[in-house]
């Protein structure tokens, strides 16, 4: 109720819709990576995906944000079941890597931003490492790069009201980490597949 | 702004709805005999945008019954859309947030609740005057002078083209023509009906008998014998609808000309700024037609010229 509710608010206030150019929407275990420019990213993304695949794709979220205020816990736990990890000072014990692959299991595709943080910039920046990790302990999944556009118009960083532009989001052909590729190779590669979206 | 729902009325109504009928028809048959796959593609296209007619006619069909206000609101809405199938091809920047925020949820509403509440002082010079000196002003406010000039007066160009402009279709209702009074939604029909078969007419003359381009580098799908084929066209349907009008016949085909004219010169106008800002379509809302921009360009200029004329000559 609450998500075909959210749903339907995301896609009329940004208008956006799904572009599927790079791969077809399929329900095998996937990791969906995309640019962060808006606050709005995760629930359109999510938002835009059909909904049995939307049943099993779960979003990893910085636990500071989402467990401030009751709204937030409220759509972080019930609504989008986000993976909520620590961004602030990640320790041994509380590895967020291995957060993440056990709230996977062998079902759940996810989608992470790995900016680690909102950019308000046109193109993205240097990626942090954790999708290399998730890459190398699971290599059996495609990792879909995902090109969000012009939802920073709707809302940008540090506005309350949004203002109803058109937003799009595109899915690009999916990429592998290759045998023997190296942390920051892998990562740059994995941002170029995101910034060549625009072009395809 | 009462409405009669007269003989005439239903007379327009009914002729719109035959008309669809048998494009649909047609539209069948020749899905089931063109087995190419060049032509195949056309038909499709065809039948999606008769489809969406269907859907556009009873939304239109609905706002009529429902008399001025309806219509009111159902062009306060494609304004608010079309406004944002603009503002997103234009470069604004976060400095303009704020700008927007107003634009689209005070001066929009504002202009339409004007007409409806029948001010036209302030409706004709709200937007021309007072938004042009409100926009720059909130954008100042942000303290971001680069390409100022640019963002503000594109923003004010989409005010004038989605909002000002649109706008004058349904202040229609204003006019007080003497004899007339009481019938403004049949104008208002018979306005729309001739921007839209001008249009329809000038996409199947094109279609069927167009070689010669009228302006290859705006939009490459005008031609020639689309202008003349269509314009003369729906010039005449129009001048045989004069009796749903105050007009005399040769008024109604002095009036359809012009509608026809500012129809296409909207057309034209708004394929130079899709291919300025490198796009095909302003949106993809309506199958076939791509977004409420593509399909209302011609009513932008046609509404205001077609709107004085007849308050000059007429009231």
């Amino acid at each position: 109720m609450t998500e075909d509710f959210l749903v339907m608010l995301a896609k009329v206030i940004t208008g956006a819709h799904g572009r599927w150019v790079g791969c077809s929407p399929d329900t095998k275990q996937r990791i969906y990576f995309a640019n962060h420019t808006s606050n709005l990213d995760a629930l359109v993304l999510w938002a835009v995906l059909p909904p049995e695949i939307r049943q099993s794709t779960r979003t990893v979220a910085a636990r500071d944000y989402w467990t401030a205020g009751t709204l937030r816990r409220y759509l972080a736990e019930k609504v989008f079941q986000a993976i909520l990890i620590e961004r602030t000072r990640p320790t041994a014990h509380d590895n967020p890597i291995e957060q993440i692959l056990n709230a996977m299991g062998e079902s759940c595709s996810i989608i992470i931003f790995p900016e680690g943080g909102r950019n308000p910039g046109l193109d993205p920046m240097p990626f942090k490492s954790g999708l290399y990790h998730l890459a190398q302990k699971r290599p059996d999944m495609e990792l879909v790069p995902v090109l969000i556009d012009n939802l920073n118009r709707v809302l940008p960083k540090g506005e309350i009201l949004p203002v109803p532009l058109l937003g799009s989001v595109t899915f690009g052909p999916p990429i592998h980490l290759l045998n023997g590729e190296s942390k920051t190779a892998f990562l740059d590669r994995a941002r170029q597949a995101l910034v060549k979206i625009r072009d395809l | 702004m009462n409405t009669k729902f007269d003989n005439e009325t239903l007379w327009l109504v009914g002729g719109v709805m035959a008309l669809l009928a048998i494009a649909t028809v047609l539209g069948q048959l020749l899905r089931m005999h063109m087995g190419g796959e060049q032509s195949s593609k056309t038909v499709e296209n065809l039948n999606a945008r008769i489809k969406a007619w269907w859907l556009m006619v009873a939304i239109f069909g609905f706002a009529m019954i429902t008399g001025g206000i309806g219509s009111v609101v159902l062009f306060g809405i494609t304004s608010f859309l079309g406004l944002r199938e603009f503002i997103t091809l234009t470069p604004t920047k976060p400095g303009d947030h704020r700008t927007l925020f107003w634009v689209f949820f005070v001066i929009t509403p504002l202009q339409y609740w004007l007409v409806a509440v029948d001010w036209y002082g302030l409706f004709a010079i709200m937007i021309p005057v007072y938004a042009f000196l409100f926009v720059p002003l909130r954008s100042v406010m942000s303290g971001d002078c680069d390409r100022f000039l640019q963002r503000t007066s594109t923003i004010q160009w989409a005010l004038m083209v989605c909002v000002y402009c649109v706008s004058h279709a349904p202040a229609i209702f204003l006019l007080k023509i003497p004899g007339y009074e009481g019938q403004s939604g049949k104008l208002l029909f018979y306005f729309v009906l001739v921007v839209q078969l001008s249009d329809v007419l000038q996409y199947v003359w094109g279609k069927t008998l167009g070689h010669h381009k009228i302006a290859p580098h705006v939009s490459p799908s005008k031609t020639w014998e689309g202008f003349l084929g269509g314009i003369t066209t729906a010039t005449l349907i129009g001048a045989g609808l004069w009796w749903a009008t105050p007009f005399t016949p040769l008024q109604s085909a002095g009036m359809s000309l012009t509608i026809t004219l500012m129809g296409f010169a909207g057309g034209l106008v708004m394929s130079a700024i899709k291919r300025d800002r490198g796009v095909k379509d302003y949106g993809t809302i309506i199958e076939g037609h791509g977004g409420v921009m593509d399909r209302i360009d011609s009513i932008c200029f046609a509404a205001p010229v077609f709107f004085h004329l007849t308050r000059y000559y007429f009231t």
